[in-house]
């Protein structure tokens, strides 16, 4: 579960290229971009990494081994049967998709078995959902702010929720890689 | 206190607040998607300031009155003028060339929400020159988004930020010949109102509305089940003439409705669908 925002497509890049494609967890990331864009990142990520990265579909189950971005325009939410759904409510943080919608939907459908990850940008969605998803015993994993491209984002995480690794993005890719082995 | 076990009370509380409604009302959301309806009651916590999922509750059993503000906050009626212009460009380009055969033409839009897309869709018609011809049946489940739609005054920015919108979705004249701007608010031209009747009416319990040309249905379906997403499916099939259009949100997938198999796709990325002929 990964949220990132402005300057978020470089560094979603980096992540999804270091992740070992061979970890039996799902990905799933919210990138805010403008609503009326084209399905753009889902290709961008597919071309940088060894993950098949596709679009989220509403109802579709999620599967291991895949990551999938949330469409532009909509929110993204899990279901407690592990099944996409969307929605076109209000905007979170200026934001739809709103990576707090995600996250705390998340929250409530993996509790422990959930990692977040918050990365940069520049408003204060992702904080209220990193602090569900600690609630739920899941774990936060935030960027270093002084290593964001633009730091408010994962630094409100920071405030609100407080974090389990607080680190630059190739020691949180380590921390990804070392912690879905298992 | 584990988040867990926290969890688990909510989830009490959305199946207590749900059956109350229900039983006490008549409006069952048993069926919608449960994490953005969990979402929904826990801002109506906020704006009751009731606390608990279970003191709202309390609140809706015992306070009829409030009854329409907890369906509004229930039915969160966010929509936009031309939203997915691409959709409406192709309800021009596919669909209207087949309604002008007509000589009289309904259109069911499902789900209207304050009005803006039965507006955007009223301003296309006029430009094809069917209007005349058209009755529009916009229905919803909220009493307030109703009269609000029915009143067709808007925040004039929604309709500034419309201009490209509409331009997108092919409209051939300026988005602002269609409003009157007075302070911040903005009147949809009554000429637009005439041929919109607007109908209380429930996806989930009420049956064939009327019978249609054309049915809108657009960001509704997403909030269902699959059963229930299916027996929406179903009713607008027996609802559609022979030949009859449905045109969905650009995001819904049908893959998991059986009532599917009645139609045959026109348009994928826009969920423009055709009902199949029967010989
Ligand atoms: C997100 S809005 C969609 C508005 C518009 N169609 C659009 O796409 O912009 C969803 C609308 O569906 C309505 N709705 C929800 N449940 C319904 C039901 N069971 N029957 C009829 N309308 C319903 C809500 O009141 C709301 O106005």
């Amino acid at each position: 579960m990964i949220g990132a925002s402005a300057g978020g497509p470089a560094a979603l890049q980096t992540i999804m290229a270091g992740l070992h494609a061979d970890i039996h967890v799902a990905v799933i990331l919210v990138v805010h971009v403008r609503a009326d864009t084209e399905d753009l990142m889902s290709p961008l990520l597919d071309r940088s990494s060894k993950w098949p990265v596709t679009t989220a579909r509403e109802r579709t189950r999620i599967e291991p081994g895949h990551a999938y971005v949330a469409p532009p325009g909509y929110h993204l939410l899990i279901e407690r049967d592990r099944r996409f759904s969307l929605s076109v409510d209000k905007r979170i943080s200026f934001s739809r998709p709103s990576i707090d919608v995600l996250f705390e939907s998340a929250a409530d459908a993996y509790g422990a078995n959930l990692v977040g990850v918050l990365l940069t940008g520049a408003n204060a969605d992702g904080a209220a959902g990193m602090k569900r998803i600690r609630e739920a015993g899941g774990t936060a994993l935030i960027q270093d702010p002084a290593d964001a491209a633009v730091p408010i984002m994962p630094q409100a995480a920071l405030d609100m929720a407080g974090a389990d690794l607080c680190a630059p993005l190739p020691e949180l890719v380590a921390a990804l890689n070392r912690m879905c082995r298992t | 206190m584990t988040g867990e076990g926290a969890e688990d009370i909510e989830a009490i509380e959305v199946d207590l607040f749900v059956e109350a409604l229900r039983r006490r009302y008549g409006y069952d959301f048993r069926q919608y998607n449960r994490a953005s309806l969990t979402r929904r009651i826990r801002n109506l916590v906020t704006t009751f300031g009731t606390g608990t999922i279970g003191q709202l509750t309390d609140t809706l059993l015992h306070d009829a009155a409030r009854l329409p503000e907890v369906i509004s906050g229930l039915s969160v009626p966010v929509s936009e003028f031309f939203r997915d212009p691409a959709s409406f460009a192709c309800l021009r380009r596919d669909v209207f060339p087949a309604l002008v055969s007509y000589p009289q033409v309904n259109i069911w839009q499902a789900g209207c929400a304050r009005g803006e897309e039965v507006y955007s869709l009223a301003i296309l018609l006029t430009e094809a020159g069917l209007y005349e011809r058209t009755r529009i049946y916009a229905t919803d489940i909220s009493p307030d988004s109703l009269s609000r739609a029915a009143a067709g005054i808007f925040p004039a920015r929604d309709l500034r930020d419309s201009a490209e919108r509409y331009r997108n979705a092919g409209g051939t004249h300026s988005l602002s010949d269609y409003y009157h701007s007075r302070y911040e608010f903005s009147k949809i031209d009554t000429q637009l109102m005439r041929n919109i009747t607007f109908a209380e009416h429930n996806l989930v319990t009420d049956g064939v509305f009327c019978e249609a040309h054309l049915i809108l249905c657009r960001n509704v379906l997403i909030y269902f089940t699959n059963p229930l997403q299916n027996r929406a499916i179903g009713m607008f099939a027996d609802s559609l003439v022979r030949t009859g259009f449905l045109c969905l949100g650009a995001r819904e997938n049908l893959e998991f409705s059986p009532e599917r198999q009645r139609f045959q796709i026109v348009n994928a990325a826009t969920q423009l669908y055709r009902l199949k002929p029967i010989y």
